[in-house]
């Protein structure tokens, strides 16, 4: 995206960064005793916003909506397993490279395969892959199936034999992931500006013309498509080594269909909405589940009046808050402007065959 | 008698809990209290600072409590499982009613937390009510793969947990811990005796099947240990894609193989869904269906006479004809209008264990104590005696039982105080 | 494989075939027609199964039972449809998805609610309590081939529909051109309210029909929505003949799959559907 974000949208990040970098001095007093559960509670939505941030890539950048992105995620989590000694911490000097390596190597498979797929049948064969994983973890006694896997030691960051930083310190935890995310998000937002970046813009407007151009567009897809499912695979991990623990469940379609949630409710293709969105999705659903023993209906009911109501998500309230006309930014998170190109229909004719335009190219 | 057609739904990966009546008097014998001194978490927290005045008087009556204990009960709400939730929340706080509504003197106070059943979540959820909320003990949950998730938080912090229902094998055997306990059974345990059995009544050639999941291997490999060491044959082991309900190809299978009978393992929806089909399939007539407790436990209301002749095993049927038993049936008939089930025992039990332990500690209920409390338990369960390995696995009988008319009648005591293999807990000296 | 085994599964496949198709000729009519992928055709398949389980226990008849649910059926989805989807149309699918997948949190947990979490079953219903003798050892019940005959009749019917009546015409006149339907003084949301509502009552008739065979247990919607999505896939999005071919190849697949190749057995048809995918990207029939 090549729009610079208005002052106020900036100086909310930096708040938000400073008030997580000072939760030591902060949430003792706040939280009490239970305050470091609540860093452990901010941890986790650190790497959920990370994994989320990595499905904005697809769905809000470049238009492709996945619903099988929880296959990175789990990916990432059950390389770390599978990979770690079981008397011995791992190093993370190795198990980095490798969560992104393998990651990005069926990424790079799956990639060739759904990206010639758009719209709803891309939709549907990214949930066939995730499903497809989800069901091998499953099934599989060497990932200890249904009932998961634990990791024993959490991986360690050491030159040489002498320790960089204490991961196993909750703390210290917390900051690695807040250091992740940052610069994850400054990556992204350098990439999203650059060339590369215009041309994923220009394929999410209009393939064929980008294709016109003379521009290579499955490459760029596919390229888009690896680096996103890294991004996922290192949240997976992280995810994996907060608690040491894997479970298929962190592969399933249920997942993907949360972490888009948070893309959405946050505000797709700003890159910072997501990580609004992930920590709004998680303190709501932290609340409902206070409130009621049947919290899934006001969750549900949530994302349905957020669908109807909040298209853009909160960013599209920061950066065009109801009363201004900012048209600039208008296909951002596919606002209206976006969504009047709308569908052109699919159909049935008599003997049932698609006509008119598919339904794949609606979405593109 | 109560007869009982429950109709609670167990869904896949549960089973019954154990659970134990309370005993009333203080002949707890304490065995290898030492052990479970091992590893001391930094957990206790607000026992610590209770009844240092009161020290030495007798906790067991009605000692003021300075401090209320802290249950967090971490079981699925909501979602396809919630209805083991609600059995086992009922079943314990029943128990700790009958307690005055104490433990050892000590006031109660229930953090509930919706497990979701959501195995992605369970580190998150224990940890919440562990450093979030501070519980003392922590009841949970029903679902293995949550139990999973728990184990691992509960290492980290030396959390008391007690498990009122998830079978998995590795919670009281590899992954077994001083600060865990189990009031329910494991895969192992429900099925292994069926082996003797089925080979008794004459079958050598058996098919098996249950869905393609953990558990559900877990107590075909209970079975097929009994079966095979017997001298018996499993001609087939079938797994179903988890959780499908279409049986019909297996069904064709089964019928084509001919084997002397089948072994199967399902449960809820899978479990009433099986046992219809191969009813209705004709065949029940030519080859007999046996299966752990938990294909018909809760279903017998949904099953009718599709159930007829199938013989299980478990550690509990609602039709046990003992005292202790006839009195738990009746006391939660009376406090929540319908009959308890496996899973009603097993949280039954859990809050009678705990009642026991906090009476029998003189003294500070330290975390140090509260485990050898535990450990020393032995409970006069509505199942039958009940008290714990070294792994703090419940040893307990196994009940045959056939269903009959919509009832599950107790044939016999398939295994008597049953103990299951625990050789890879460090804590089994 | 002997010839009277194959003969059986064959059966057992083209029958479970038939009811898939049953529950995904809903869906896909839904998406051909008005573009919405709806997530929640699962949840309304469970709704389906639970009223027919609760009106037969009320009623003592499960066939007024069906004859008073499948308004019911019809009248919810009228009533999604005009509270929420009105706003969708010219959305993104991104928002459909999302939309629908709150709504099977709401709907789950509303037949929690509502029933409880017990498993339930409903009696096999007069006339069709019998079973046929297919080997010396195993029966087919009747009622098995009852509603394979009513999905085939069902799918006939539809296809009958869309191709030779007046309100065929306007179906596939509405899912080419809107306006142009609109110019011929027909009201477009009007016939996408009849098409939802039919298509989420197809979903619940198939849950009720299904009643009497298996289980009826909370969430068991969700596994049967993604394997239609599957046939709905492999068949080519929004075509009713595509459907078919689909649920009868889903169906054998799931029948001789766990027989031939047990391995494979849970993730075949998410294989078979990359691989249609990876020859015909937008399905079979498209």
């Amino acid at each position: 995206m090549l729009h610079r974000y208005p002052k106020r949208v900036t100086v909310l990040l930096l708040a938000g960064l400073a008030l997580l970098i000072a939760y030591p001095a902060w949430g003792p007093a706040v939280f009490g005793e239970s305050s470091a559960f609540f860093m452990e509670k901010l941890t986790l939505m650190l790497i959920f916003a990370l994994f989320a941030v990595s499905l904005d890539l697809l769905v809000g950048i470049l238009g492709l909506v996945s619903l099988g992105h929880a296959l990175f995620f789990g990916l990432g989590a059950y390389t770390l397993a599978m990979a770690s000694p079981d008397f011995s911490a791992a190093s993370l000097w190795w198990m980095l490279p490798l969560v992104m390596l393998v990651s990005g190597l069926v990424a790079a498979i799956v990639g060739l395969l759904v990206l010639r797929t758009k719209g709803i049948f891309f939709i549907m064969t990214t949930l066939a892959f995730g499903q497809m994983l989800f069901y091998t973890v499953s099934t599989s006694s060497m990932t200890g199936g249904t009932d998961g896997v634990f990791i024993m030691f959490r991986p360690s960051l050491a030159m040489g034999e002498t320790p960089l930083i204490d991961l196993d310190n909750p703390l210290t935890f917390f900051y690695f992931c807040l250091a992740l995310l940052v610069a994850v998000y400054l990556i992204l937002r350098a990439l999203t500006r650059s060339h590369f970046g215009q041309v994923l813009d220009g394929i999410h407007d209009n393939e064929h013309r980008m294709q016109a151009l003379g521009y290579a567009t499955t490459g760029y897809k596919l390229i888009a498509f690896v680096v996103s499912a890294m991004i996922a695979g290192v949240a997976g991990m992280l995810a994996a080594m907060q608690y040491g623990f894997a479970n298929p469940a962190q592969l399933g379609w249920h997942h993907s269909g949360e972490v888009l949630m948070m893309v959405i409710l946050g505000g797709m293709g700003t890159i910072f909405g997501p990580i609004l969105g992930a920590f709004a999705y998680e303190l709501l659903l932290y609340f409902y589940e206070h409130l009621t023993n049947h919290w899934p209906i006001l969750m549900g009911l949530t994302i349905i009046v957020a669908v109807l109501v909040l298209p853009k998500g909160i960013a599209g309230l920061l950066l065009d808050p109801p009363g201004r006309q900012a048209s600039l930014l208008g296909r951002l998170g596919g606002g209206k402007d976006n969504l009047a190109k709308g569908r052109q229909t699919s159909a049935s004719d008599s003997d049932g065959k698609s006509v008119g335009k598919s339904a794949g190219e609606v979405s593109s | 008698m109560a007869k009982l057609t429950i109709d609670k739904n167990l869904n896949t990966d549960n089973t019954p809990s154990t659970d134990n009546t309370p005993t009333t008097d203080n002949t707890h014998r304490r065995r290898q209290a030492s052990q479970s001194s091992r590893r001391l978490g930094p957990l206790a927290r607000s026992l610590q600072a209770a009844t240092l005045a009161l020290a030495g008087a007798a906790l067991s009556t009605q000692a003021l409590a300075e401090h209320d204990v802290k249950l967090g009960l971490m079981l699925p709400y909501s979602g396809t499982y919630a209805a083991l939730g609600e059995s086992i929340t009922n079943g314990l706080k029943l128990a700790i009613e009958q307690e005055g509504g104490s433990l050892g003197g000590h006031g109660v106070e229930y953090v509930t937390l919706d497990s979701e059943a959501n195995p992605s979540k369970a580190p998150q959820n224990m940890s919440r009510l562990v450093k979030g909320d501070g519980v003392d003990v922590v009841i949970g949950p029903v679902h293995s793969g949550v139990a999973m998730g728990m184990l691992r938080v509960a290492k980290q912090t030396g959390a008391i947990t007690i498990i009122p229902n998830a079978g998995l094998e590795a919670a009281t055997n590899q992954l077994c811990m001083p600060n865990v306990f189990r009031t329910s059974f494991s895969m192992w345990q429900n099925s292994y005796p069926m082996g003797q059995v089925a080979y008794d009544q004459g079958h050598r050639k058996i098919v098996t099947i249950t869905w393609d999941y953990a558990g559900g291997k877990e107590d075909l490999a209970g079975f097929e240990q009994a079966f095979t060491d017997a001298g018996g044959e499993i001609v087939e082991q079938i797994l179903v894609p988890f959780p499908s309900t279409e049986f019909q190809t297996y069904l064709a299978q089964i019928a084509s193989i001919a084997p002397d009978a089948v072994y199967t393992f399902f449960a809820g929806g899978g479990g009433v869904g099986f046992v219809r089909d191969y009813a209705a399939a004709g065949l029940n007539d030519s080859i007999p269906l046996y299966g752990s407790g938990f294909l018909t436990d809760g279903n017998l209301g949904a099953l009718g006479e599709a159930a007829n002749g199938v013989q299980t095993t478990m550690h509990y049927a609602e039709t046990l004809d003992t005292p202790q038993n006839q009195a738990f049936v009746s006391a939660y008939q009376e406090a929540y209008g319908e009959a308890p089930d496996t899973y009603a025992v097993q949280g039954y039990d859990a809050g009678k264990l705990l009642a026991q332990a906090y009476a029998s500690i003189d003294g500070e209920p330290d975390r140090e104590a509260l485990i050898a409390a535990l450990e020393a338990v032995e409970l006069d369960s509505p199942r039958g005696p009940v008290s714990f390995s070294a792994s703090h696995h419940p040893i307990q009988n196994v009940y045959l039982r056939e269903v009959r008319d919509g009832e599950h009648h107790v044939t016999s005591i398939a295994s008597e105080q049953l103990e299951v293999p625990d050789s890879a807990c460090p804590m089994k000296s | 494989m002997d010839l009277a085994f194959f003969g059986v599964q064959l059966l057992n496949g083209f029958q479970y075939g038939l009811l898939l198709f049953l529950i995904a000729s809903g869906l896909t009519l839904i998406f051909g027609i008005m573009g919405i992928i709806n997530l929640a055709h699962g949840a309304m398949y469970m709704i389906g199964a639970y009223l027919a389980f609760d009106l037969t226990q009320r009623l003592g008849n499960f066939w007024l039972a069906i004859l008073i649910a499948v308004p019911i059926a019809v009248l919810l989805g009228l009533v999604i449809e005009r509270l929420f989807l009105d706003t969708l149309y010219k959305r993104d699918h991104l928002y459909q998805v999302l939309l629908t997948f709150g709504l099977i949190l709401v709907l789950n947990e509303a037949q929690r609610i509502i029933w409880g979490g017990d498993v339930h079953s409903v009696a096999l219903p007069e006339p069709f309590t019998g079973a046929i003798a297919l080997t010396d050892n195993l029966q087919y019940p009747v009622y098995r081939l009852f509603v394979a005959a009513v999905c085939l009749v069902l799918a006939g019917a539809i296809y009958w529909i869309i191709r030779h009546t007046r309100l065929g015409i306007v179906i596939r006149a509405g899912a080419v051109n809107r306006e142009m339907v609109e110019g011929l003084g027909i009201n477009i949301r009007t016939l996408f309210t009849l098409i939802f509502s039919v298509g989420v009552a197809l979903a619940a008739f198939a849950g009720m029909m299904a009643a009497p065979l298996s289980s009826i247990t909370p969430g068991m919607g969700d596994s049967i929505l993604i394997t239609c999505f599957v046939v709905v896939v492999i068949g080519g999005i929004g075509s009713i003949k595509g459907a078919f071919f689909g649920a009868l190849l889903i169906g054998m697949a799931e029948t001789f799959g766990p027989v031939l190749i047990p391995s494979l057995a849970s993730m075949l048809i998410y294989l078979i559907m990359a691989l249609v995918l990876l020859i015909k990207p937008r399905g079979l029939f498209a």
